[in-house]
């Protein structure tokens, strides 16, 4: 699994421009679904099990884009300016590389600053991409790119710039290629453009019409000194979401996942986040509601080149998928 | 990006006098967000007699139909533009005919002192009065005037003003040269450009038009719009500000948002949307083959009605165009009859070439 990891976390897929990452995962999954196709907004949805009279209709779900940059000005002497596309911390940015659509690679660098303590503003940085005029720049206005980092293997704990939300789709991938059988009608939904506004998972999840729905993402721990108070923690286990900042699961789902995990002597842990949310909450709203819950990767640095995880919690989120999904739901 | 003027521009419907005419109104009149009716009347007096169907919706969007009688399979296209503008609502009689107020969208309380403004549906006149200079000590000036001290002043004995009415600038559309002058050209532009549509529409495809409402305070009208039109794709027409003058130290001005002259906008990403690539590919290559000037707004801020549009249902491919103008959401803003026309000319010939096959692709 860990190969499909770097796989995918190595396809750069900024928010709206996922063609590449869709095209790699549509290949991991071909031969394990019953159907697959893909929405106006680029949401791949691939339909596993026929459903029973046990089943249900359930929403999975994991994002495939990932933060990015997008040009806004290229000047005359070839530098190019930017904005963000998702939450990008303008911490992380100075020294970066990003990686435009179309290979060209470039340096993130700042404007010479009066107060070298403070955090430099993103209208303060430019890319240098070698250019030394506008004329020969290969980039222009609008021109997308994603962050350049290698992957890294640590042995337990994996790192990369796109574990959110990387991570989650390769335990949805992994989840679909070990379950035999379901009484469900399962959607997994690879959904788009979540870092800007869960919009993907928003139009995925109207024309699914699911009975309930599970997003796999990313969350924060709270293990690094000094870091953030939060009680999970990186290999303690995949996390049960029971409320973020835009969402509190349904009591009867967490429920649900907890005694499964239980049941299938499966490590948890329960996962109260303050601030985020994810493709969970654009499910629970969609048309009339839907009872949603949330399974979390522990990560650490989320949202910087280096996000870490842990592999023991990615293979117990996928022994847990699959236990989730196997067997009829009954929301007590 | 401008290019050099092509000999015989293309133009197929042509910017005139009777079009700038239809503007003046469309500007003149007021439609501050949530009341909408003196636009809503001149749009629906002016498309009634082109269009299959039209009404006008719980929110107060006008919803109108031309289908076409081309080719099939053939796509539903809806164009969006909003009706109101940002102005100002009464909110307490102080008696005297001074009135205290608030803002209704994204207005400037910096630029608000001195300005006359129209009141109601009868335009009742008034301005929002400033301490004169005589009187104002050199440190007040360094600070901004709070809105909480600014009121509008009617003058006693007119009853008919009340807390609820609306009030918009009181500045009168006026041509100079290539260029207009006027408030509200954001987006009385894009209203005007759908009603030449409606009356000359592109025969590949069936228009589904929305004038819009409420677009100024969170693209609300837009919302319900898009889920009754259900299309196969949209485009929001909308005007968006040219920030364009030299910086004022000589450097290079890196964030200028669009330039005025340099043709229709096209948007990549805002705050609410990043458009449809294949839309913004297919208006791209249009543009390039009938070289009809063009520019890719900043990616950045601000949004149109498609942040709204493109989340309906289970998704509709969206793109936003815009016709550039300096100062919106000011008592004046300037645009120029070459960018109108031009926007236009894009827009026609855009949708009289899509076909299924620019979406048969995924995005």
């Amino acid at each position: 699994m860990k190969s499909l990891i770097q796989k995918l976390v190595e396809t750069p897929s900024p928010s709206g421009y996922e063609s590449q990452i869709r095209a790699v995962i549509r290949a991991e999954i071909e031969s394990y679904v019953d159907e697959m196709k893909v929405d106006a907004l680029g949401n791949l949805i691939a339909r596993k099990g026929q459903g029973s009279k046990n089943g249900q209709k359930v929403m999975l779900s994991a994002h495939i884009d990932e933060i990015g940059i997008i040009a806004t000005h290229v000047d005359e002497n070839g530098f190019v300016r930017f904005t963000t596309v998702g939450g990008v911390r303008p911490l992380y940015c100075v020294g970066g590389r990003v990686r435009f659509l179309n290979g060209r690679i470039g340096v993130i660098g700042v404007e010479r600053t009066e107060d070298p303590s403070k955090i430099p503003a993103i209208d303060q940085m430019f890319i240098d991409l070698g250019f030394s005029s506008r004329k020969e720049a290969s980039v222009k206005v609008g021109d997308i790119a994603a962050f350049e980092r290698p992957f890294t293997d640590l042995g337990d704990r994996l790192v990369s710039k796109a574990m959110d939300d990387r991570v989650g789709v390769a335990v949805l991938i992994e989840t679909l290629r070990q379950l035999k059988d379901t009484p469900h009608q399962l959607f997994f939904v690879f959904s788009t453009q979540e870092e800007v506004g869960l919009r993907g998972a928003t139009t995925a999840a109207f024309g699914v019409d699911p009975d309930l729905g599970l997003a796999v993402d990313v969350t924060g721990s709270g293990d690094t000194p000094k870091g953030m108070k939060m009680e999970v923690g990186l290999g303690k286990g995949p996390a049960i979401k029971v409320r973020d900042g835009g969402m509190l699961s349904d009591p009867r789902v967490v429920d649900w996942m907890v005694r499964t995990a239980e049941k299938a002597k499966l490590p948890y842990q329960l996962e109260v986040l303050e601030g985020g949310t994810t493709d969970a909450k654009a499910i629970q709203l969609a048309r009339a509601g839907v009872p949603v819950g949330c399974l979390s990767i522990p990560t650490r640095y989320v949202h910087s080149p280096s996000e870490m995880v842990d592999y023991n919690d990615v293979q117990n989120a996928v022994r847990l998928m699959v236990a989730l999904l196997s067997q009829p739901v009954k929301l007590g | 990006m401008s290019m050099d003027k092509p000999m015989n521009p293309y133009r197929p419907i042509r910017i005139g006098a009777a079009q700038v005419r239809l503007l003046e109104r469309l500007c003149n009149a007021c439609a501050v967000s949530g009341d909408e009716g003196e636009v809503r009347k001149i749009v629906l007096d002016e498309i009634r007699p082109v269009v299959d169907e039209v009404k006008v919706d719980a929110l107060g969007n006008v919803l109108a139909v031309r289908r076409s009688s081309g080719q099939i399979p053939r796509l539903g296209v809806m164009l969006d533009a909003h009706m109101d503008e940002v102005g100002f609502m009464i909110t307490h009689d102080e008696s005297d005919g001074i009135f205290r107020f608030d803002t209704v969208g994204g207005i400037d309380i910096r630029q608000l002192a001195g300005k006359p403004v129209w009141i109601g549906r009868d335009h009742i006149p008034g301005v929002i009065g400033a301490k004169p200079f005589h009187l104002t000590e050199v440190k007040e000036m360094e600070s901004p005037i709070s809105l909480e001290t600014l009121r509008i002043d009617v003058g006693p004995g007119s009853t008919k003003v009340k807390t609820g009415d609306r009030a918009a600038f009181a500045t009168s559309f006026l041509r100079v040269g290539p260029s207009l002058r006027a408030k509200a050209l954001d987006d009385r532009l894009g209203v005007a450009i759908l009603i030449e549509l409606l009356k000359n529409p592109p025969p590949s495809v069936d228009l589904l038009a929305a004038f819009s409402v409420q677009e100024e305070i969170g693209a609300r009208g837009a919302r319900v719009a898009a889920f009754a039109f259900d299309p196969d794709l949209a485009v929001a027409v909308d005007s968006t500000p040219a920030n364009d003058l030299p910086s004022w130290d000589d450097s290079e001005n890196v964030a200028y948002n669009t330039h005025l002259g340099a043709g229709p906008a096209l948007y990549v990403a805002d705050a609410g949307t990043l458009s449809d690539p294949r839309l913004i590919r297919h208006f791209m290559q249009t543009a390039e083959a009938l070289e009809i000037p063009y520019q890719l707004r900043q990616p950045g801020s601000g949004g149109t009605d498609a942040g709204a549009i493109h989340r309906q249902r289970a998704g509709i491919p969206s793109l936003s165009i815009s016709v550039p103008g300096r100062y919106p959401h000011t008592a004046a803003s300037i645009t120029r009859v070459e960018d109108w026309q031009n926007t236009l000319s894009l827009l026609y010939a855009g949708l009289d070439r899509l076909t299924p096959a620019v979406l048969a692709e995924e995005r």
